[in-house]
């Protein structure tokens, strides 16, 4: 018996038991993305579904990234084929409700579909509280890399991406993220609006 | 009550066990030779135990017994009976349950056919199988408990998951995979027995070993084409390998299995590479482990993953502790296993025996460190990468192109050694082979220098290996003359191992041949087609037929139903893809749906449609010889079972050679060629 080569050859396995063990401290289905705290890459859609209230938009409009400037932006990507879609609709319908008076303008960005199922998606499912837009060529889905649908990006008065929500969202994660970009960016409900 | 009967069961058979591995080394040591009936009687007892616990949950699983934990996570009484019964290993912790039962399966079967055996080497490979054992059987009463109490106890569950629960193959594919990655175990447990015992000078062990793991070896071959076949037929896109983690992990084993099975050829002709073999035999089993680890413990991320728990820590102890043994052992004894043999000449099969071996150890450490890269990167730059199909394909695409021709280069030289002149005139033949498999790919406008050269060298290994065949029984008939049925059948006869090999070469030649076209020449193209509209590619046309919907117990189904047209426009068959909905998922499970025949594959997909059923968006691929990695598996499987019913030593010659010593076989092959072919 070698012990002086059996230590060496457990030396040099060392280092994978070491690698592995540094596997457990990560999570590999975390998909990172370098926008959170960046300037939200610039968009100008056309506007497909008009929305309620104060999100409501003119279809064949645009709608500009820049005019947002001062509002906390909810951009939601979907499609009418995307049925995780269909188990978050209902609480971003609710949420762009309950913040229309707030300083708050939601999009849902049809993503990778045809305009005219999407319009069907959207009767289907009793309405969408706040305008749907088209994305020529996907080329904003692009620009926020996205990854598949649905993906919600939530953008602050500033313009900087404030987060990222990797499928179906919830109630309780838009209310959460989006009261507390409302009162870092100190726009309570309470301050009269600005300019627009 | 039956997940109480099942823990208990498991329970006693962790103790068991613990007993057995304890009473080995107590009963050699002491010379109470009489006790190692109480090892084996442990092998057996285990093998009931774990038994029972495995029909248990085949049965909570059948009668939808929610109160069993596994049974709630999924069991779903919609699920129909097959699927319901091979959810056993859909899922982590029943998976596990399969696993121990194989194994238990396995050191049975063992000490049944090699207790009897003298010596300290089966008490030892024993103690070590039953060791491994003990680990899985810890798993399932703790870590990983399948039998869980429910309370209160669900009225149904959600079902397997939906992927597993698509397609025919999923009762197929495991099984077979468990069987050869378990049964690496048992080489394993012969190499660390051989040390352990030290016996690892004899050529016993190898004996035993290398006709166990010929067995794996084929059932992880089978398992491999399986899950290629499975992911062509169920994921949609055409393809039956992506280089995934999962995949990855049982082609590692696969790599240095095969390099094992040749190794140990020169290590018993020319007393060589005693210490490689043994390196590749345990580091086999390692694989498998390293394997199931990265898949199971959430550390990669993959298609395959299954839900994590702490499993993952338990697996990186047994790694460690694997590792800790096996290198302790086999390093501390490498001076003693080493052996004297030399090569004989450049020009011999054990010269292509050594590349071959230098091949496949250099793809299996690059898919290794591709696999791992994800984790070397992040722990090293902190950065998030994936290594995908291009760094695989574009680093082991050439050894094994290399491999490819090696394949018909070994059988044509003799053992031993040969002159330049000799080996040239063998070596010859097979030329033919080679041209005309690289005009016919010139013809069909090959492009890409890999297609080229891997046709090129499937046709000289192709008549490589036939050519065997054909000199073998040419002197059969010269000799006795007797019939080419006859002479084909007491040449094989004569050496199995060595004719089965060529057969297993056949086999892999066609999958190359399979994997070459299919990749070098598949075209796709996806198109929204209203009903009677149409769509081309290579030839190929389909029409639309309609949108048709579907209610069925667990799932909805839509199709699209498609007629596949001759050029003159007459139909000559019909495709349903599906996409099947499962109540329990919301991410649709494509069926596509695929024409087999010789020549390659009509595969459509069903990528969306109209809700209305105005129309479908469908995707055509023409994959050609696709049946043909299908059909190499198969022969490979014959090849080994033709191989693994070998006498256990070599042919001996009718006239023996005048005083060559038994392992260091003469050089005049020829004669011993045709030596070979009369006995």
């Amino acid at each position: 018996m070698n012990w002086k080569r059996s230590l060496i050859a457990l030396l040099a396995a060392a280092p994978l038991l070491a690698l592995f063990a540094f596997g457990f401290t990560r999570n590999p289905a975390e998909i990172p993305s370098p926008l959170p705290g960046r300037p939200a890459p610039p968009f100008t859609l056309a506007v497909l579904t008009a929305g309620e209230g104060a999100h409501a938009r003119t279809p064949g409009d645009t709608i500009r990234l820049s005019e947002l400037a001062g509002k906390v932006v909810v951009v939601n990507f979907w499609a009418s084929w995307c049925l995780p879609c269909r188990t978050e609709h209902n609480a971003l319908s609710e949420a762009a409700r309950h913040y229309s008076d707030k300083r708050t303008q939601f999009i849902g960005v049809l993503y990778n579909d045809s305009p005219s199922a999407g319009i069907r998606w959207i009767g289907e499912l009793g309405g969408m509280s706040y305008p749907a837009v088209t994305d020529v060529e996907s080329r904003t889905a692009i620009d926020y890399g996205l990854y598949g649908v649905p993906e919600t990006f939530i953008i602050d008065p500033a313009g900087r991406v404030a987060h990222k929500h990797l499928g179906p969202i919830t109630g309780d994660v838009l209310r959460r993220v989006i009261d507390s970009v409302l009162v870092s960016s100190g726009t309570p409900d309470s301050i009269a609006p600005g300019a627009g | 009550m039956t997940g109480t009967i099942a823990h208990s069961a498991l329970l006693v058979s962790v103790g068991v066990l613990a007993l057995g591995v304890i009473l080995t080394p107590v009963a050699i040591r002491s010379g109470r030779r009489e006790w190692l009936q109480l090892v084996y009687g442990a092998a057996y007892t285990n093998f009931l135990l774990v038994t029972i616990a495995t029909v248990a949950m085949v049965y909570a699983l059948v009668t939808h017994d929610f109160s069993v934990s596994y049974v709630a996570a999924v069991g779903s009484r919609a699920t129909p009976l097959l699927f319901t019964v091979i959810s056993l290993w859909g899922a982590l912790e029943g998976s596990i349950l399969f696993w121990a039962w194989v194994l238990a399966m396995y050191a049975a079967v063992v000490v049944w056919l090699h207790g009897r055996k003298p010596g300290n080497l089966v008490p030892y490979a024993t103690m070590t199988m039953l060791a491994v054992a003990a680990f899985f059987a810890f798993l399932l009463v703790g870590p990983a408990d399948p039998f869980r109490p429910v309370f209160p106890v669900p009225a149904d569950g959600p079902g397997p998951n939906t992927l597993l629960q698509n397609h025919i193959l999923m009762a197929v594919h495991p099984p077979l995979l468990y069987l050869g990655y378990v049964g690496m175990t048992v080489p394993f447990a012969f190499a660390i027995g051989a040390i352990v015992s030290n016996e690892a000078t004899s050529n016993d062990w190898t004996l035993l070993s290398r006709r166990w793991m010929l067995a794996s070896w084929s059932f992880l071959t089978a398992a491999i084409i399986a899950g290629m076949w499975w992911s062509y037929e169920v994921l949609g896109w055409g393809g039956y390998w992506a280089w995934d983690p999962v995949e990855n992990a049982s082609f590692l084993p696969w790599l240095t299995a095969t390099a094992y099975l040749h190794s140990v050829m020169v290590q018993e002709r020319r007393n060589m590479l005693r210490l490689w073999t043994l390196n590749l035999c345990v580091a086999t089993f390692v694989l498998t482990i390293l394997g199931t680890f990265l898949t199971r413990s959430g550390i990669l991320s993959s298609v395959h993953a299954f839900t994590t728990g702490t499993i993952g820590y338990y697996f990186l102890a047994l790694i460690a502790l694997v590792l800790t043994v096996t290198l302790v052992l086999v390093a501390g004894h490498s001076d003693r296993i080493r052996t004297p043999g030399k090569l004989g000449g450049a020009a011999s099969r054990e010269t292509v025996f050594l590349l071959n071996n230098l091949f496949l150890t250099a793809v299996m450490l690059t898919v290794l460190v591709g696999t791992l890269y994800p984790l070397i990167a992040e722990a090293i730059r902190g950065v998030k990468v994936s290594v995908g199909e291009p760094f695989f394909n574009r680093m082991t695409i050439p050894a094994m192109v290399a491999l490819i021709f090696l394949m018909g280069v070994g059988p044509s030289l003799p053992w031993g050694s040969t002159t330049w002149a000799d080996a040239r005139k063998r070596l010859a033949p097979p030329l033919a082979g080679a041209l005309i498999m690289a005009a016919i790919a010139i013809a069909v406008g090959t492009r890409s220098i890999y297609a080229l050269l891997a046709f090129t060298f499937v046709g000289y290994a192709a008549v490589g290996n036939l050519r065997e065949y054909w000199i073998g029984m040419r002197a059969r008939r010269r000799a006795h003359g007797e019939s080419w049925p006859t002479a084909l059948t007491r040449l094989v006869r004569g050496n199995r191992r060595r004719y089965g090999g060529y057969v297993a070469h056949i086999g892999i030649l066609l999958v190359a041949i399979g994997v070459t076209a299919s990749s070098a020449f598949r075209t796709e193209r996806e198109a929204t087609l209203l009903p009677g509209e149409t769509l081309t590619v290579s030839g190929k046309t389909v029409r639309l037929k309609g949108v048709w919907g579907r209610e069925e117990p667990q799932r909805s189904v839509i199709g699209a139903t498609l007629d596949i047209l001759d050029r003159d426009g007459r139909v000559t068959g019909t495709l349903e893809p599906r996409m099947n909905f499962y109540h329990v998922s919301d991410q649709p499970v494509p069926t596509p749906d695929v024409k087999s025949s010789i020549r390659g594959d009509v595969y459509v997909n069903l990528m969306a449609f109209e809700a209305n059923g105005a129309n479908a968006t469908i995707k055509l691929i023409v994959e050609p010889l696709v049946p043909w990695i299908w059909f190499g598996g198969l022969v490979i499987v014959i090849g080994s079972i033709i191989g693994m019913f070998h006498s256990g030593r070599r042919a001996v010659p009718v006239r023996k050679p005048p005083a060559a010593a038994p392992l260091a076989a003469p050089d005049a092959e020829p004669e011993q060629e045709a030596v070979e072919a009369l006995t």
